[in-house]
């Protein structure tokens, strides 16, 4: 049973009550502002583990239903025990679930079914610049591409539509393609 | 006793439009500008600018153009203002600055700077395009940086040589980024989302098929998301031949960037999304040509066959920052929209934002109307072929409010 009986389409994505959301968020723009958090431990190494649990918004403090647990690292090349995924790894895998989940949410809200959608995405990146060889080489990426691979009851035209409105509201697109500003502090 | 039933401030295409309509229901009024009439039109449009539509989506009621396929320059528009002014007999005060626009029970005071008229109606036509709006990062600009106002630019020679940064992607943006590279400045160009368009599909003009297929027509309950369609920028398109897209302007040389994101430190930064805001363009562009390619089909019109531009072509190596404080960045020119401006009313009639409230031009306050603003009733509210079709609906409303009011 889906819940709402007009709906044809599910792709298991509540718009009704991301709907709702927005709407009650519009109204009270404070409870819209949100803190999101990761702890993060060196364990050995470059090997470290993050733990993601709590997170503010609508006006108090949140909480996962569990805590999650990502290991990050670098694989033997970089002569390291490789027990978990790279950290620009982790930024490209961050992308690609946002991007992909807007593409669910957008399709929901379009009527669209899907059947399959597989992102890929690659990173280029210059090592001269994390190793200091060449101080006018960035660190991060240089380029980063992301192909959509897309099976629904849609047009092309359609499914081009979901992967450009997923793009427009995606944070983490946003927080790659624009300047920020990172405060880093010890204490 | 009123000075007289209604006041339109405002001497441009929306308020002569009103006139004529409060005239043909024998509605006293004046209309008062605090220049001439077309006030804008004269003096805050650059020399070469040609209207953005052709002369026949600009006539206004009762006038004709010998080239209706042509391209007016804005004092033609101006000369047509005129004689559309003449043709209304209407009593235009112009000279007349309001400073002020209060009301009392049943009338409003608009205090000018030779005297007070009183009136039952107020008109606001002072259009959508007051100021410019100019974004919060602008005070990072460097001091030795001269900034540009597009209702300001005249010519390129008084724009200095060197390298210019046009922000913002609008019909003005690619205009002046052709302009200013044809002139031999170094244009970087940064783009935002942004409407393209061409100038001609399947051989007609771009505004016959926005015409004829309707959508200029969609009344503002008929738009999907107007919040967002509200805030788009003008298509990029320019009076006459010229195609003014982005591949056109990185044929002639100009360096096109990402959304102007940030300046710190005296380097501007740049949005990484362009192939995105630009791949999202296109899209909207080949929906409206796929509606002029049904419309052709059902109507059986014999059309040449589809000729649609090619897709953007990002440049191979985006450029995400350009420094401001090297000399080579001698301009700015911010092409980041315009905004209307109503701080006369000394009225309660502005939500939290400050923003006018209204409901299809029909403000809270009885008796004032506003008109000329982006999605005001339809699609081509702010569109000078706008401006007759929503002066008659409110023209309309406020004859009966006047009768109302009148029997209370």
């Amino acid at each position: 049973m889906t819940q709402v009986q007009t709906r044809s389409v599910d792709n298991g994505v509540d718009v009704g009550a991301l709907l709702e959301a927005r709407s009650a968020l519009e109204a009270a723009p404070e409870a819209a502002q949100f803190t999101w958090r990761a702890k993060c431990e060196w364990i050995e190494g470059v090997h470290s583990r993050s733990s993601v649990e709590t997170f503010y918004g609508l006006g108090e403090e949140q909480k996962h239903t569990q805590a999650f647990l990502i290991d990050a690292d670098h694989p033997p090349q970089f002569a390291a025990s490789d027990e978990g995924v790279t950290p620009v790894e982790l930024v490209l895998s961050g992308l690609a679930s946002c991007l992909t989940a807007g593409v669910a949410t957008v399709a929901q809200n379009r009527n669209i079914q899907l059947h399959s959608v597989n992102a890929t995405v690659e990173g280029d990146m210059d090592l001269a610049g994390i190793l200091g060889i060449d101080s006018d080489v960035r660190n991060g990426f240089h380029a980063i591409r992301v192909n959509f691979d897309i099976k629904a009851d849609a047009t092309a035209d359609e499914i081009a539509g979901l992967v450009a409105q997923s793009q427009k509201r995606s944070a983490v697109f946003d927080i790659i393609t624009n300047p920020g500003s990172v405060n880093v502090t010890v204490s | 006793m009123p000075s007289t039933s209604t006041i339109i401030i405002g001497a441009g295409q929306c308020g002569l439009c009103m006139s004529r309509e409060l005239a043909s229901r024998s509605i006293d009024h004046i209309v008062i500008d605090s220049g001439e009439i077309g006030q804008s039109w004269r003096t805050e449009r650059w020399d070469n600018l040609r209207m953005l539509t052709p002369n026949w989506a600009n006539l206004l009621p009762g006038m004709s153009h010998p080239e209706p396929d042509g391209f007016m320059a804005p004092h033609e528009f101006v000369s047509q203002l005129e004689h559309f002014a003449d043709s209304t007999g209407a009593d235009i005060r112009t000279g007349t600055r309001v400073l002020r626009v209060t009301r009392n029970e049943t009338l409003f005071q608009v205090h000018c700077d030779n005297g007070v008229l009183t009136a039952r109606s107020v008109v606001l036509a002072t259009g959508a395009a007051a100021r410019p709006i100019v974004p919060r990062l602008a005070q990072h600009i460097p001091e030795e940086i001269s900034q540009i106002m597009p209702n300001r630019y005249r010519t390129s020679s008084d724009v200095a040589e060197g390298g210019v940064l046009v922000v913002g992607a609008s019909a003005t943006g690619v205009q002046l980024t052709r302009e200013l590279q044809l002139a031999g400045r170094q244009v970087t160009l940064a783009v935002g989302n942004h409407v393209r368009l061409p100038r001609k599909y399947r051989g007609r003009d771009i505004e016959h098929w926005l015409t004829v297929t309707g959508v200029l027509d969609q009344m503002t309950n008929e738009i999907f998301d107007l919040a967002r369609a509200m805030k788009l920028p003008s298509p990029q398109l320019m009076g006459g031949r010229e195609s003014v897209d982005l591949n056109a302007l990185q044929a002639l040389g100009v360096s096109v960037v990402g959304r102007l994101a940030a300046v710190r430190d005296g380097i501007a930064l740049f949005s990484g999304g362009l192939a995105h805001l630009a791949a999202a363009a296109d899209l909207k562009m080949h929906r409206l040509f796929d509606l002029a390619d049904r419309w052709i089909e059902e109507n059986g019109v014999s059309a040449p066959p589809p000729d649609r531009p090619t897709a953007f072509v990002l440049p191979a190596d985006p450029i995400l920052s350009l420094p401001l404080n090297d000399g080579r960045i001698r301009s700015v020119v911010w092409a980041t929209g315009f905004a209307p401006d109503f701080s006369i009313l000394d009225l309660p009639v502005f939500d939290q934002r400050g923003h006018l409230r209204h409901d299809g031009g029909v403000c809270a306050v009885p008796g004032l109307y506003v008109l000329g603003l982006p999605f005001l009733r339809r699609r081509r509210s702010h569109h000078i072929s706008g401006a007759a079709a929503d002066a008659r609906d409110l023209g309309s409303h406020l004859a009966s409010s006047l009768k109302a009011r009148a029997a209370a």
